[in-house]
């Protein structure tokens, strides 16, 4: 089986110079490839997981009774919604990545630092599209009608009681429509990533088009195809998700 | 564009008579955009000192500008600079974004399959590092299984891995790489022997040296598009070549940039010296 479908991408690539499918049949540009997937699949899994947490935190924080608090998530969303997510990237890694405590290697020059540039891009990619977040739950919260908060109010539920038991499972449901987008979003944006030189998927497919000029076409054609795949996996989920929390007469169905 | 082309070849070729291949392949199509508008679009570098980089006041200067600017100043034309990167140089070509580029490429065989190369090279490279002095670097070797910084779109990147198991962290630009040399994220940068020495003679990297014998020495070439490099465009561009190589210019450049005298430029020059001059 595997015999053939190299043996038919070396002959593609034989007769159509531009169509060197080389990932088919190097092994060693195949892995580079999958290294490349892996570490797209894990950059988008950790970021979705702590946007969203980051989202609920922040939107929770928005209605605390401390202004100071609610000042500085103002603050948090106006910087990081208002500047680009790839300055962001980049002051993380060469600027705030200074300044985080480092492990001197063995050789007594390198320095280790202790948040790797995976774990920089997985944080401010995170806080970009948490920062978003934030305002999609706080568009859900706002749709929870206040005679419903009220009422649990009055049945004596803390603040943080009516935000986890009452609040969030209904303003969930409106946010998901608002939050599957931006999560879209999100899942596109760990591409700039290669910016500081984690070797997700953009980061391989440059690197294999670079060795190989002739792989240009089928590497773009890969990236393209894996991406629509990969969002498509994260809309199905998310679609589901939402027919499934749905409640009879309660928003569109 | 392409139809209207073809017709034209078309009727020159019925006009006078004849089909022939070599002619009937050349349309010219950039060389006469390029007369027609009075204007070529080159690419260059914009961090690769001293070949292309940017002044203090922003704009774009170096060898290879000078080269660029010699074009277009032969073809009695305007010169547009665009500045390219290693990854998307032969890209912007082949889109028509830029009718040439002089942007430090080595001249390599995969290469000549995507853009035209035009004879003769005009310049060489070999691969080395630039490291800290304490880290004291004798061998390739020794880099096996280290972390290198490296810069997307360089040819040797893939030699150092497979050769020496390098590990090699490629940035996108020059600048950022060299900040995570600096930063102690690598243990060395790898790049072409020329843009080193003269970072290090910039003075601004006492601390590093280049230890390493260079490798792989490769010809620089500048490109054109495929199509037209058997034709006015790429015949052109190998005259410039030859006349920087005969007249001493490339030596002259090389001088006032700063660069280490090489012996490929002198061989170059005494190779095409005029038999009548003295």
């Amino acid at each position: 089986m595997i015999e053939t479908i190299t043996s038919f991408f070396l002959q593609l690539a034989d007769d159509y110079p531009r169509w060197n499918f080389i990932f088919f049949y190097d092994s060693f540009q195949w892995w580079r490839l999958v290294g490349g997937l892996k570490m797209t699949i894990l950059l988008s899994i950790a970021c979705v997981l702590l946007s969203v947490v980051i989202g609920i935190v922040g939107a929770w924080l928005q209605g605390s009774p401390k202004r100071w608090v609610r000042l500085l998530v103002q603050g948090y969303i106006q910087f990081f919604r208002n500047t680009p997510p790839f300055v962001q990237l980049l002051f993380f890694y060469f600027a705030l990545g200074q300044i985080t405590p480092t492990i001197t290697g063995p050789d007594g020059w390198t320095e280790v630092p202790l948040i790797s540039n995976v774990g920089w891009a997985i944080i401010s990619l995170s806080f970009f599209a948490g920062s978003f977040n934030v305002e999609i739950f706080r568009a859900g919260i706002e749709a929870v009608p206040e005679s419903t908060r009220e009422a649990a109010d009055s049945l004596g539920f803390s603040r943080f009681q009516s935000y986890v038991e009452l609040v969030m499972p209904l303003a969930f449901r409106v946010s998901l429509p608002a939050l599957n987008n931006n999560l879209v979003n999100l899942i596109k944006t760990t591409t700039q990533a290669i910016g500081i030189a984690v070797p997700e998927l953009l980061y391989e497919c440059v690197g294999i088009w670079n060795d190989y000029p002739s792989a240009l076409y089928p590497t773009m054609t890969v990236l393209f195809v894996v991406f629509i795949i990969l969002v498509g996996i994260l809309v199905a989920g998310m679609h589901k998700w939402e027919k499934s929390m749905q409640i009879p007469g309660y928003g569109a169905s | 564009m392409k139809k209207k082309s073809i017709a034209l070849t078309t009727l020159i070729a019925l006009t006078f008579g004849f089909v022939g291949t070599a002619i009937a392949e050349c349309t010219n199509d950039v060389w006469n955009k390029v007369m027609s508008r009075g204007k070529v679009v080159i690419g260059v570098k914009a961090d690769y000192k001293p070949w292309g980089f940017r002044d203090s006041d922003g704009s774009l200067v170096g060898m290879e500008i000078d080269m660029a600017m010699d074009v277009g100043a032969t073809l009695g034309v305007e010169v547009e600079l665009v500045p390219v990167q290693s990854s998307n140089r032969m890209q912007f070509l082949e889109q028509g974004k830029t009718d040439m580029f002089i942007a430090t490429m080595s001249d390599r065989d995969d290469r000549r399959k995507i853009v035209g190369i035009p004879q003769p090279n005009y310049y060489t490279s070999g691969t080395n590092i630039m490291s800290p002095k304490a880290l004291a670097f004798k061998e390739w070797e020794e880099l096996r299984g280290r972390s290198v910084c490296g810069k997307q779109g360089a040819f040797y990147n893939k030699i150092v891995t497979e050769r020496y198991g390098v590990n090699i962290v490629a940035f996108t630009g020059n600048a950022e790489a060299k900040q995570a040399l600096r930063d102690k994220k690598c243990v060395a940068w790898v790049y072409d022997d020329s843009s080193i020495g003269s970072d290090l003679a910039s003075g601004d990297y006492d601390e590093f040296e280049m230890p390493l014998m260079s490798e792989d020495d490769n010809p620089w070439g500048l490109a054109v598009p495929l199509a037209e490099n058997d034709c006015i465009l790429g015949r052109f561009m190998s005259g410039m070549v030859f006349n920087w190589h005969q007249s001493g210019q490339l030596i002259e450049w090389e001088k006032k940039w700063g660069i280490k005298p090489t012996a490929f430029l002198a061989d170059y020059h005494e190779n095409y010296k005029d038999w009548l001059s003295n």
